[in-house]
This record gives C-alpha cells, sequence and structure tokens, in this order.
C-alpha cells in the first residue's frame, strides 16, 4: 500500500511540473514583440533599460564583433553580414514587423549572435536590455 | 550511323554526370543557411564534406550557426542526396571550401586576389558578387558581371 502511495505522489509532482512548464511555454511561445519582451523581462527579474540595450548593442564585448557590425548602431534599415556582405533586414520591429513574432527562431538568433560577439550566450536581462531598445525604436 | 548513335548518347551521359545538377534548394536549407550566404549548390561539395560542416555548425567557419537537432537532420539528409559525385568534387577541399577547390582554383585564375578582397566583393565566398544567377544555382560565363561598387581600375582584367 505505501508504494501505491509513493507512486501516486510522484505522479502528482510529475503533474504539476507538466502544468509549469505548459504555462512557462505558453509564456515562451508569445506572438508579438511587446510579449516576447515581458516574457524576458519575468525571466530577468527586473524591468528592462532600453539605454542599456543600446549601450550593450553596440559594445564589443572582448571579440571581434558588436552587434552594431551586422546590424548596424542604428538597427531601423538593412544591416550586412560582416563576413559575407549578405544583406540582413532591419533588427526594429517598427521597422521589420517580422522580427521578434517567433520565439524559437529569436533565441536561436540570441543563441548564436552572443556566442559570436561575447563568446557565451546573453543572460535574460541583456536580452531584454536590447529588446526594450529595439521596441523603443519608432519610425 | 547505329554506333555514332550509340556513341553521342554515351557522350551526352558523361556530360551529365560530370557537372553540377541544379537542384532547388530545400525551403529549411533556404531559410536556414541562407540567411547569412548564398545557399550554395550541394554539388559544389562532396558527402564527406558536407557531413563534417553540418557537424561542427556551433563553430562554423568563426561563428556560431547552430541549428535544433531536427533541422541539422533535415538538412544534412539532403546534402547528403545531393551532393556532388562527378569526377571534380569527388575531392575533399582543404577546411571544406568550395573556394579552396581545385577546379574553383581553376575556374578562377584570372581574377585578380586583390578583387576578392574589396569591400564590394568581400571575399571568393561571395559567388553573388560577379555571378548574377547564383542565388538560383546558375553560375553561366554569360552571367557574369563586374561586381557594382568595385573600382574600376580592375577594369582591366574583366573581360565583359
Amino acid at each position: 500500500m505505501q508504494g501505491m502511495e509513493v507512486t501516486k505522489s510522484c505522479i502528482r509532482t510529475a503533474a504539476r511540473a507538466l502544468m509549469l512548464a505548459a504555462e512557462l511555454a505558453g509564456t515562451a511561445w508569445a506572438g508579438t514583440s511587446q510579449e516576447q519582451l515581458g516574457a524576458l523581462s519575468a525571466q530577468a527579474g527586473r524591468s528592462p533599460s532600453a539605454a542599456q540595450g543600446q549601450q550593450f548593442f553596440n559594445a564589443q564585448h572582448g571579440r571581434e564583433w558588436s552587434c552594431a557590425s551586422c546590424h548596424n548602431a542604428q538597427p531601423t534599415g538593412a544591416g550586412k553580414h560582416a563576413n559575407t556582405g549578405k544583406s540582413i533586414s532591419a533588427l526594429a520591429p517598427a521597422f521589420n514587423p517580422e522580427r521578434f513574432t517567433d520565439p524559437a527562431k529569436s533565441e536561436k538568433w540570441f543563441r548564436r549572435n552572443c556566442n559570436d560577439v561575447l563568446a557565451r550566450e546573453c543572460t535574460p536581462a541583456e536580452k531584454a536590455d536590447v529588446q526594450a531598445w529595439l521596441v523603443s525604436l519608432k519610425r | 550511323m547505329k554506333w555514332i548513335a550509340i556513341l553521342l548518347l554515351a557522350g551526352a551521359g558523361l556530360a551529365r554526370a560530370d557537372s553540377p545538377q541544379r537542384v532547388t534548394p530545400l525551403p529549411k536549407y533556404q531559410q536556414e543557411c541562407a540567411a547569412c550566404h548564398l545557399a550554395y549548390p550541394p554539388g559544389m561539395l562532396p558527402a564527406a564534406s558536407w557531413k563534417r560542416l553540418m557537424g561542427s555548425l556551433d563553430k562554423h567557419y568563426g561563428t556560431d550557426a547552430s541549428l535544433d537537432e531536427a533541422s541539422v537532420r533535415e538538412i544534412s539528409g539532403w546534402l547528403q542526396t545531393h551532393a556532388g559525385t562527378y569526377k571534380r568534387v569527388s575531392e575533399e577541399p582543404p577546411q571544406d571550401r568550395i573556394t579552396r577547390s581545385q577546379w574553383f582554383v581553376r575556374k578562377h585564375s584570372e581574377v585578380d586576389p586583390q578583387i576578392w578582397k574589396q569591400a564590394a566583393v568581400k571575399s571568393a565566398a561571395n559567388c553573388a558578387a560577379c555571378h548574377t544567377a547564383a542565388n538560383k544555382g546558375s553560375f553561366r560565363e554569360s552571367e557574369i558581371q563586374f561586381p557594382k561598387g568595385l573600382d574600376a581600375r580592375f577594369r582591366r582584367n574583366w573581360s565583359d
């Protein structure tokens, strides 16, 4: 009988974990740049700073490239890949409505580009700051 | 006459097998790889080179091009299917770079090495700078153009 209780308790814990995961996934899959910013800020545990985001975006972080190397200091128009020269569409959502509408895609590019620029992943706070600045850029 | 016809047919078959096939890019290949560079025709590298490339995307010529496993599997499978098998591509070029292949070096022997370094071209990997239909997988001589924005002093060894 005791074994049965343990099993039930395990199932309850697993169910709770699943519900929590579903809730988190729900937040992470939000579809607009503002919603994604909200999710990032929640992860960071503080409200983002657009000013810090701008500084972070334009600074070098110990490696050859900054974010601006490919996206330009003012990412409201097309950028250019620093290696290949291939055109990169505008990063600020007001100038390219597709930006930050697919969280999986945003995460993929944060992962790759942070690794290229900082040789590590970015923290949620760093990502939130950068995105807050990008969202603040208006036509 | 019969023999000539057979020889002609055989010759045509060989010609096809020994030149790159134009392959419609897999949408996933286009989406993921062509975000940063030209969708290089899969027939320009042998299967072993593509396999190494797809196995080290986190260190892709100095940048992180890592992908989720499902995408890596899908793109790898397609590259393996369409990798170059014709004679000149059977060789695995140094660093698995198309631009280091013997056929590539030979085909571009008349290009002033300075041209690759100009801002308007950036590198030999930027096929589209001269090959106007490169994004469609076509590299015909007739489609070659003097790169836009390239200094006029390079005109002198240009044939177009």
